[in-house]
């Protein structure tokens, strides 16, 4: 490990442990905002596991996250929780292979538009299993997790993100992954199994957003196809990755924090214009900042380098 | 035979929608997100000129396909040709314009979301049955299908037979050579991005006449006329119009026979098959 290496390493744990810290300044407020920071901290930077080096954009992230619910609530009265969480990653990871199987072995457009209505037909497929069996249109998940338990959860799944993230940069993988993204006729070339490597980072990338889903489904109490397949989740994970640079490992997570605080504003304030909101931030991010923030950090470091 | 009649007259509103995209991506290659919210905008239109001006919707055609077309050539002169110009290859364009078509699309919602609100609109208009093979269909589908059929033929012809698409199947082969051969490739694609949307806002003024839509349902036909374009092979017109037929049919059967909750199952299916087994589409030619 070299210098640089130890110090993030030490940086990154006193952040956690400072995160940490938040139920305990007893404020709901603050709370139920680190809650929506930690989900999309987990989601955005387990997309840019993926998404980042092979420039492939999923919008499956929403799918992942319904299903990871939708075990929780089917589960809960029979089984108890920890099982449903292992049981959870695997359906999700198993659900990712068979996409990753179907698609990924083709051009980045089929990926796109594949992911783009698997949200919505997991949700028609829900509807329909829930009509035909004649049961109601929801689950009740009724558990004693109290919401800074949920916080903690997620913080860990988060510190599993990193430092799977941190593994994956320094493999063989990793290195593959790069060339891909870099150029893949010269990666298939290298003797690089392309589809291969793409498919088991989409497969870490989907059990990870499984995951979260299932940690999640408690702190809703009931949960409906509408919201646990809600299709502007994978929009808004996109969004918060691109807007803080999802070629760097941290980078999603400098996007999170300001988005969600400014979300959170306008979610409150104009709900009705959330989509116009988002459509705008999406011109912005790919005219002004295509790099992300880190992106700019990382030019006018460069430039400040230059004068000297 | 219902079922037949049925899905076919679905299969040429599909087919309406897909011709648009299929332009638009074939000639411009520029994968258009928000071509279903240009289709609602162009319901929203004939809707708004039918209650407001009581213009038939087939006269508003006349009105919605040329503002339709300017709309969309400034489109891509302003918020594309950037990314086209600033893009090193096929695939940072492609990322490039599936993010920036998103945010247009979300754009759409969100002003056709504040003008008319959230809620479902379709209004009456030909509703009048008319017998085929001794089954009755409503009039305004035939009507759409009929229309259909005149814009595929003609921009059938018009690619086919013409200089000037020729020019544009020739920016679909190779932009560079193309461009070598003294064709103004940036003044070509904005055509075709710019006439796609014309043909993709025409197709929904057609179809408001007998489908019910709000603001947030275009990324359904969004979904569908990718399908279908995939289907049928992205550079071949006639292929899309056969896929769309296809799916017609299949959506037909599967509403009719299964459940009309799984519509978007139908379509993922055809999707799912079409990549396991020819991904270069029905009509596509196998490329290196």
């Amino acid at each position: 490990m070299t210098g640089a290496e130890v110090r993030n390493f030490i940086l990154a744990i006193v952040l956690f442990a400072l995160a940490a810290l938040i139920p305990l300044t007893g404020s709901g407020y603050w709370l139920s905002i680190g809650v929506s920071i930690a989900t999309f901290m987990v989601l955005s930077t387990s997309w840019a596991l993926f998404s980042g080096p092979t420039h492939y954009i999923s919008l499956a992230t929403g799918a992942f996250y319904g299903i990871g619910m939708y075990v929780v609530g089917l589960g809960i009265e029979i089984l108890p929780y920890p099982v449903l969480l292992l049981i959870a990653a695997v359906v999700g990871a198993v659900f990712a292979a068979l996409v990753g199987l179907a698609t990924l072995r083709l051009s980045g457009v089929y990926f796109v538009i594949f992911t783009l209505g698997l949200a919505e037909l997991i949700r028609q497929l829900v509807n329909w299993g829930q009509t035909t069996q004649g049961s109601s249109s929801g689950l009740y998940v009724l558990t004693n997790i109290s919401e800074p338990m949920i916080y903690w959860q997620l913080l860990g799944l988060g510190a599993i993100v990193y430092l799977l993230g941190w593994w994956i940069n320094r493999s063989r993988l990793g290195f593959a992954l790069r060339i891909i993204g870099n150029d893949e006729v010269v990666a298939v070339h290298s003797g690089i199994n392309t589809a291969s490597a793409k498919i088991i980072l989409f497969v870490v990338s989907g059990t990870v957003a499984t995951v979260t889903g299932a940690l999640l489904a408690p702190r809703l109490s009931y949960i409906e196809s509408s919201i646990a397949f809600s299709p502007m989740l994978s929009f808004l994970v996109v969004i918060m990755a691109l807007l803080g640079g999802a070629h760097k490992l941290w980078g999603p997570i400098i996007g999170v924090v300001p988005f969600m605080l400014v979300w959170d504003l306008v979610t409150a304030k104009f709900p009705n214009q959330t989509t116009l909101v988002l459509g705008i931030c999406f011109l912005l991010i790919v005219y002004a900042i295509p790099h992300g923030l880190v992106g700019l950090v990382e030019k006018y470091r460069a430039r400040a380098r230059g004068a000297f | 035979m219902e079922i037949i009649i049925g899905g076919i007259l679905l299969g040429g509103t599909y087919a309406l929608i897909a011709m648009g995209l299929q332009l638009q991506y074939g000639v411009a290659r520029i994968m258009n997100l928000a071509n279903g919210e240009i289709l609602v905008a162009g319901s929203f239109a004939a809707l708004w000129l039918f209650t407001g001006a009581h213009l038939s919707p087939v006269l508003s055609l006349v009105i919605v396909a040329p503002i339709a077309f300017v709309g969309n050539w400034l489109i891509y002169q302003y918020f594309l040709l950037p990314l086209v110009k600033r893009s090193k290859n096929q695939g940072q364009l492609e990322v490039d314009s599936i993010l920036s078509t998103f945010g247009i699309s979300f754009i759409f919602v969100g002003v056709m979301h504040a003008i008319f609100g959230g809620e479902y609109f379709n209004y009456e208009y030909l509703e009048i049955p008319f017998q085929v093979f001794e089954e009755p269909f409503a009039l305004n589908r035939i009507i759409a299908f009929a229309g259909a059929a005149i814009a595929g033929a003609c921009l059938y012809f018009w690619l086919n037979q013409t200089r000037s698409g020729l020019k544009l199947r020739a920016v679909s082969v190779s932009p560079d050579a193309a461009n070598l051969v003294a064709i103004n490739v940036n003044r070509a694609s904005a055509m075709a991005f710019a006439l796609g949307g014309a043909v993709t806002a025409g197709g929904g003024a057609l179809i408001s006449m007998f489908v019910t839509f709000d603001a947030s349902i275009g990324v359904l036909f969004t979904m569908k006329a990718l399908i279908i374009v995939i289907l049928g092979g992205v550079k071949e017109i006639r292929g899309s119009i056969v896929a769309a037929f296809i799916l017609g049919l299949a959506e037909t059967a599967v509403a009719s026979l299964i459940d009309p909750g799984l519509t978007l199952a139908s379509a993922f299916l055809l999707f799912i098959l079409i990549l396991l087994f020819r991904p270069q589409g029905l009509f596509g030619r196998q490329t290196s």
